[in-house]
């Protein structure tokens, strides 16, 4: 298996270690990436609130880089996949709309044809046939006792028909995932909703409270840890969980975990080594948990 | 043979809604409100629900579907039976009282649609026939039209569930009915209420309303237009906007994002209070090094993506 990486821009900036962990667990797994040095950022569908069209034509740059290579695109970050499928779909229905796109990049030596490639989640791919098997093979440290919340981040399920998930409104795959790496999942409500990240800085009070009933929801079902397919709900989640639990006069302090780490964790890597460390919330617990049931 | 199981709550009577399961072999084809229907006048005339068009046109029978909402007549009940569960749970609309069984109080989704102004606004001496457009000028609230004031996003929407002040989906949806009407002379003034807080700022892209909306009004989308207008107006003088300008400004200068400034430049250098907010998660952050590296670094090729940039008028 072979890809080209689309790292996003929190995975090279405030979460370097989703990055670490993601390189760690793949090199581990055998999965080869090329990392995509010139793609430019996704928009973050905050582009678009200005600039539709420029966002679809950088984002036409970039899957133009990948069919260069040859290589399905893969993402890392929930909210990097959702808004590159939006371009995608702007672009492939509106064979116009992608000549005028493909006007402009032509002079910077690009040209995006369409249909050649695919874009996916990290998550889509461990959740693959191949991918199951794989980590079945390679798994060295099964993460038996830990109960894990998955938050899926919500621009990976909605528009659905944009979705790589086989049923966005009730998604089985990072449970599945959690199984096959010998974690419990627990399911609650809001693992499929958004965590208020992209109104921080425009209405703090309702992000907090979105990230906190995800939170104490998660820790009522009794996990002892969250973990997402998307960076900025990891900042969501973690980097504010103070603040979060000020408002809302609690006390949890559960970690949360990027995908990849979790992955990296039952393949045998150490804590430190993929990053965990550099958390706000500490994942020291979850060692523990894992030592207890050794 | 298929389990209906309903949230059932009559104020008057009970302390507390309770949900009451009523059995159905559904028939080929039918749909949740042929099934209700049955229920309502076979088996049990007290369950209370909204209903009228039958075919997705009026709008009455919205409710929830195993826990999102949907219409009852556009909805085959045997398409919600999946992965072989005979259940399907019925229950009322989110984000609004419930006044009986699955009939909600949509006051304050109509309170939200009446504060934007839901009707033309032009000074002009109306002509002696009707005010004309061109399918053009027409295309540009083409989707916002068709909204049948369901209340299917209002009752899904993120954001209202936890702030009931933020204006919501259809309202914002009906915003851009106007603010994109050619022969509306209003623009401005709506643009700037709609950037005060709760209003399209506020709106987190979850996307769930797009996911809910039975017709092609999908909110969301309706409500970048609104933004793009924003800008365009130079309605800035806000978080929203500021953020959207400066990630625009930081990704044309190095290809990415430059997550030290944007939190910054978004609250705005002279939003003392809205600045200090930032202070504790960015010593925290520091603290783990978390803090991006203080050299940031542009993308191979950045000069390609600005002149991308440059190109599309940015
Ligand atoms: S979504 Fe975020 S991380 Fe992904 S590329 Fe865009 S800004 Fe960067
Ligand atoms: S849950 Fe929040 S941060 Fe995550 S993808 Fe959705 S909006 Fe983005
Ligand atoms: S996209 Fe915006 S308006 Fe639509 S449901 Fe989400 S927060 Fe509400
Ligand atoms: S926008 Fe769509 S979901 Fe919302 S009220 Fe209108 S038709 Fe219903
Ligand atoms: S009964 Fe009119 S929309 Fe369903």
């Amino acid at each position: 298996m072979k890809f080209a990486l689309f790292t996003g821009c929190v995975a090279k900036g405030a979460t370097r270690e989703l990055m670490l962990a993601t390189i760690k667990s793949a090199e581990a797994l055998g999965i080869d990436f090329i990392e995509m040095k010139s793609a430019a950022c996704c928009g973050a569908g905050v582009i678009s609130e200005k600039n539709p069209v420029l966002t679809d034509a950088i984002n036409a740059r970039t899957f133009a880089l990948a069919e260069e290579q040859g290589l399905d695109i893969i993402t890392i970050c929930s909210t990097c996949q959702g808004n590159l499928k939006k371009s995608e779909c702007h672009l492939d229905e509106d064979v116009e709309y992608k000549d005028k796109i493909n006007h402009v990049l032509k002079d910077g030596g690009h040209q995006y044809e369409g249909g050649k490639i695919k874009i996916k989640h990290f998550s889509n791919i461990l959740a693959t046939p191949e991918g199951k098997a794989l980590l079945k093979e390679k798994i060295k440290r099964p993460l038996t006792g830990l109960k894990t919340a998955g938050f899926y981040g919500c621009y990976v399920l909605r528009p659905s028909e944009l979705s790589e998930y086989e049923d966005p409104d009730n998604p089985k795959e990072l449970e599945e995932l959690f199984e096959i790496l010998g974690a419990t999942p627990v399911y609650y409500p809001s693992r499929i909703k958004c965590c208020g990240f992209p109104i921080i800085m425009m209405n703090k009070d309702a992000s907090h409270a979105m990230a906190g009933n995800a939170l104490i929801e998660a820790v009522e079902g009794g996990a002892d840890c969250v973990v997402t397919g998307c960076p900025l709900c990891h900042l969501s989640l973690d980097s504010y969980q103070p603040e979060i639990e000020s408002m809302q006069k609690k006390h949890y302090s559960i970690p949360i975990l990027h995908l990849p780490q979790l992955v990296a964790l039952a393949l045998g890597f150490s804590p430190e080594e993929i990053g965990m460390d550099k958390h706000i919330v500490s994942t020291v617990g979850l060692d523990k948990i894992l030592a207890q049931h050794a | 043979m298929a389990k209906f199981r309903i949230k059932r709550y009559n104020p008057e009577k009970q302390a507390e809604p309770y949900y009451e399961e009523f059995d159905y072999d559904i028939p080929e084809g039918a749909t949740l409100l042929d099934c209700l229907n049955h229920l309502k006048w076979n088996v049990d005339g007290t369950l209370t629900y909204r209903m009228s068009c039958r075919s997705a046109i009026c709008g009455s029978c919205a409710m929830k579907g195993n826990g999102h909402a949907l219409l009852a007549c556009q909805k085959q009940a045997a398409h919600l039976l999946k992965d072989g569960s005979d259940t399907i749970t019925i229950e009322p609309l989110g984000n609004m009282p419930v006044i009986k069984d699955l009939a909600t109080d949509f006051q304050q989704f109509w309170d939200k649609v009446d504060q934007v102004k839901p009707y033309l606004q032009n000074k002009e001496k109306p002509p002696e026939r009707e005010r004309q457009q061109s399918p053009q000028q027409f295309r540009k609230i083409d989707d916002a039209t068709t909204c049948i004031m369901c209340g299917a996003c209002y009752s899904d929407c993120n954001v209202l569930e936890v702030d009931k002040n933020f204006l919501g989906p259809a309202a914002l949806a009906k915003a851009q009915r106007f603010v994109g009407d050619s022969r509306d002379q209003a623009t401005r003034d709506r643009i700037k209420e709609l950037s005060k807080p709760g209003g399209m700022w506020d709106c987190t892209h979850c996307g769930e309303c797009v996911e809910r909306c039975p017709k092609p009004a999908e909110p969301f989308y309706r409500i970048k237009e609104l933004m793009a207008v924003g800008l365009e107006e130079g309605v800035t003088n806000n978080v929203g906007a500021r953020h959207a300008l400066s990630f625009v400004k930081s990704v044309k200068h190095s290809g990415r994002l430059n997550e030290s400034k944007i939190p910054i430049e978004s609250m705005g250098y002279f939003n003392i209070k809205g600045l200090l907010d930032l202070v504790p998660v960015g010593l925290r952050m520091l603290l783990k090094m978390k803090i991006p590296p203080i050299i940031h670094k542009p993308i191979d090729d950045a000069k390609d993506v600005r002149r991308i940039f440059e190109e599309f008028g940015e």
